[in-house]
């Protein structure tokens, strides 16, 4: 199994977290893993994207350039994912700011209100952590089963506070694939 | 026991290394994209109560290291291209005086200011003593992040051991990107390598100098160190192999491109052809012996490379003094600017040499 | 009988390359003399920078470093802060300190690093034949000012005061200017380099001792002109004595107190 993942919003999504956290999840589950975000010079807004692989042997190249599933955040990043998408790949859209449908009849495209459901359980900033849900339940790359546990170990003590509004995000992503 | 495995960035795992290899030193100026190197050390040399200089420049952070290392102390500079065309008047000193640091170059593309995506255009100036004099050093390029802590670590060993410069050749990729990795064993301070030449231990003066000014005399002192050179030659190169008894064409590539390289030789192999890749690890001493081996058994060569062509120009020297010579196929494949090739055009590359 | 002269032990007892009147010799004595004085031979480390002094192998008897041209107090900040009770000797030419070597010796001043910055001021460059020098003086001649230093119309720039400049930066703690064109003068000197190296070994910051010094040579003239045209010209413009000196008065040693009365 090797799943690579494209991920594109713009930046204050929480793009990078979201792949670190997954990844993070990833190789807790024993998998190889790697994560490169594009960086850029602004350090405020512009773009954020990232190429994510989890597989279960090594991994050749990090830079995903026919992704098997990908990560549409916002309303611009969907032309690039639709375009270097592998023939039959996922496309998890973010249909509360993408209300565009695409082009490619040969996707398989998923709808997720990542804004809304992540504002139905408190803070539109979890909208990243909806996502996530969604993605491993679209792809099953990444269980996600053991969640709290690892979890813990990601975040610092003094965010643990935080760790039940990420697991409901995640549920909830799950749930509305 | 091995330790937990970790995510780390490249840049930060580099840092952790070469703390738990015993680095006490380390001078640095921030750069794009080395800059978590710079502030990792910042955070963790200080905790531990080592050295940790933010110079004014790299001019100075890498005479920073000179001094350092002129003290017999594990030291460390990190940069990025343009920095590292600035620290080569200091790495020529490093060189001329026989002193061992670890430097790591996080590349980006060039020239000029360029840009600070990653490049690998800085091979020529790594690999053939980027500054003046006649002097190489050794120069490793990781892959990963795991090979980019490990490679480290033992850089710091190795220019203790041979008494000259180690560098690490990285780019903004293996620098930016987050893989798991397991981190070597902390180091003993005390169990690090006696070095009786380094200044500051009493017992009569010691003279830490590239100076010699009698032509002489300093043709002798290169010549000692070209036989150490030899030495190195044959101790320290390098590299990985993939599938090259089956390739119908290999792929020669480091660091970053060869994993855009393996990427090509498995979607080859979805689609039943048979790609080979040569990884040189140690870029100097570059492993041209093998290659020639290869080249005499008949193999094809496709250097991939994130510049116009630089390493290449080493694999066809190498293949020239091949039993085969001159019949030995080399090409070339390259992006530049900061564009990292896709596996994809990689393969169609070689697709188009094979006639497939 | 007690010995109270004699060639100091940290000096080499040789003769050295420089010309006949040129400055280094004595400076290097001085610097040497308060060595001994410090019973530090065995943990001093000079760095021997590019330029007339770069022989500072040959002739002091403990440890040197020898660094790339003006980079000199960036290789003593990395001795220094590996060697922390080592007295670190910083020598420089006004090449090395004051052209190619300005943002090292303003960012070890201004970091407070535990050396001693020794600068021979000779308002010329020595080794490579007489070229103008930061601190060459207006209207002096030299082999890249063949009419003088001239500031105006041909916009070599002004001599650079390098104790006011450096005196303006919060890490230093003691700057002073000497000159080893007589034997007062000389014997002051000793009195600042001693006050600076004793401040080094107690860690209290940044100190560099300017000493003005003949370069007969290059200014063309015999040995005995040049201490006069040093007198003359040089210290006009380059004033003697402390520019800066925040040093606890109480912390300075007895024997430093008399030497300086």
């Amino acid at each position: 199994m090797t799943e690579k993942t494209f991920m594109a919003g713009f930046g204050g999504q929480g793009i990078i977290s979201l792949g670190m956290l997954w990844v993070y999840c990833a190789m807790k589950e024993g998998l190889e893993v790697t994560f490169f975000p594009f960086y850029g010079a602004e350090k405020r807004g512009g773009i954020a994207r990232a190429s994510v692989v989890v597989s279960d042997r090594e991994i050749a190249s990090p830079l995903v350039t026919s992704p098997d599933s990908s990560i549409v955040m916002n309303l611009d990043s969907l032309p690039l994912c639709e375009a270097i998408a592998k023939q039959g790949g996922t496309l998890i859209v973010n249909s509360s700011l993408v209300k565009v449908d695409p082009k490619r009849t040969d996707l398989r495209v998923i709808s997720v209100p990542c804004n809304e459901l992540a504002e139905e359980i408190g803070d539109a900033k979890f909208a990243n952590m909806v996502m996530m849900g969604a993605l491993s339940k679209a792809t099953g790359a990444v269980k996600l089963d053991k969640l709290e546990a690892v979890l813990k170990t990601f975040f610092p003590e003094s965010k643990h506070k935080f760790i039940p509004m990420n697991m409901k995000a995640i549920e909830a992503g799950r749930a509305a694939v | 026991m091995a330790e937990e495995k970790k995510l780390m960035k490249g840049n930060e795992a580099i840092g952790e290394a070469a703390i738990r290899a015993g680095c006490r030193a380390y001078f640095g100026y921030p750069i794009t994209p080395q800059n978590e190197l710079t502030a990792y050390m910042a955070k963790n040399m200080l905790d531990k109560k080592r050295v940790f200089i933010q110079a004014e420049s790299e001019v100075a952070a890498i005479n920073m290291v000179y001094g350092a290392a002129a003290t017999g102390t594990r030291t460390m500079t990190s940069s990025s291209s343009p920095g590292m065309s600035l620290k080569q008047e200091g790495i020529s000193y490093l060189c001329g005086a026989d002193l061992p640091a670890v430097l790591v170059n996080v590349a980006r593309s060039g020239p000029g200011l360029g840009g600070i995506s990653p490049g690998q255009g800085d091979y020529f100036q790594a690999t053939r003593g980027g500054g003046h004099g006649d002097y190489y050093h050794m120069v490793f390029a990781p892959k990963s992040v795991q090979e980019a802590a490990d490679l480290t670590y033992e850089a710091f060993d190795l220019a203790d051991k041979w008494r000259m410069p180690a560098m690490i050749l990285a780019d903004g990729l293996i620098g930016q990107m987050m893989e798991g990795v397991v981190l070597p064993e902390e180091r003993d301070l005390a169990s690090l390598p006696e070095k009786p030449w380094a200044a500051g231990q009493g017992g009569g003066p010691r003279h830490v100098s590239s100076c010699i000014l009698v032509p002489e005399e300093l043709e002798a002192a290169v010549r000692v160190r070209f036989a150490r050179y030899e030495e190195v030659r044959k101790a320290e190169t390098r590299f990985e192999e993939v599938n090259i008894e089956k390739a119908e064409l290999v792929f020669v590539a480091y660091g970053t491109s060869s994993r855009v390289a393996l990427g090509a030789v498995e979607l080859a192999k979805k689609a039943g052809m048979e790609l080979g890749l040569f990884r040189p690890i140690s870029l100097w001493p570059f492993p041209s012996a093998r290659l020639a081996e290869l080249a005499a058994k008949g193999k094809r060569f496709l250097a991939v490379e994130m510049s116009m062509g630089q390493m290449v120009e080493d694999v066809r020297l190498s293949v020239a003094s091949s039993a085969g010579a001159g019949k030995a196929d080399v090409q070339f494949y390259g992006r530049c600017g900061g564009v990292i090739p896709s596996e994809e055009e990689v393969l169609a590359e070689a697709r188009r040499i094979l006639g497939k | 009988m007690e010995l109270t002269y004699g060639h100091p032990k940290s000096l080499k007892p040789i003769q050295t390359k420089y010309c006949p009147g040129c400055g280094h010799g004595v400076i290097h004595r001085l610097v040497c003399e308060v060595i001994d004085e410090l019973g530090v031979q065995e943990r001093s480390v000079i760095m021997n920078p590019v330029g007339c002094s770069i022989w500072a192998d040959l002739y002091f008897d403990f440890d040197s470093v020898q660094v790339p041209h003006g980079r000199t107090p960036a290789g003593a900040t990395g001795v220094k802060r590996c060697l922390p009770d080592h007295l670190v000797v910083c020598y420089q030419g006004d090449g090395d300190l004051a052209a190619i070597g300005t943002a090292e010796i303003i960012h070890a001043a201004n970091r407070g690093e535990h050396f001693t910055g020794i600068f021979v001021n000779n308002a010329i460059y020595g080794m490579t034949g007489g070229q103008m020098a930061p601190t060459t003086l207006i209207g002096q001649k030299a082999t890249t000012a063949p009419y003088g230093r001239d500031p105006g119309e041909a916009g070599m720039g002004y001599p650079i005061r390098v104790c006011e400049l450096l005196a303006t930066l919060e890490g230093t703690r003691y700057l002073a200017r000497g000159a080893v064109n007589t034997a007062a003068n000389t014997r002051k000197t000793k009195q600042y380099i001693k006050k600076a190296f004793e401040m080094q070994l107690r860690g209290e910051g940044f100190g560099l001792v300017e000493i003005l010094s003949p370069c007969p040579t290059n200014w063309a003239m015999k040995p005995g002109e040049a201490v006069e045209w040093l007198e003359e010209n040089m210290i006009s413009f380059y004033k003697l004595g402390e520019v800066k000196n925040t040093i606890d008065a109480a912390s300075a040693s007895p024997a430093t107190k008399e030497a300086t009365r």
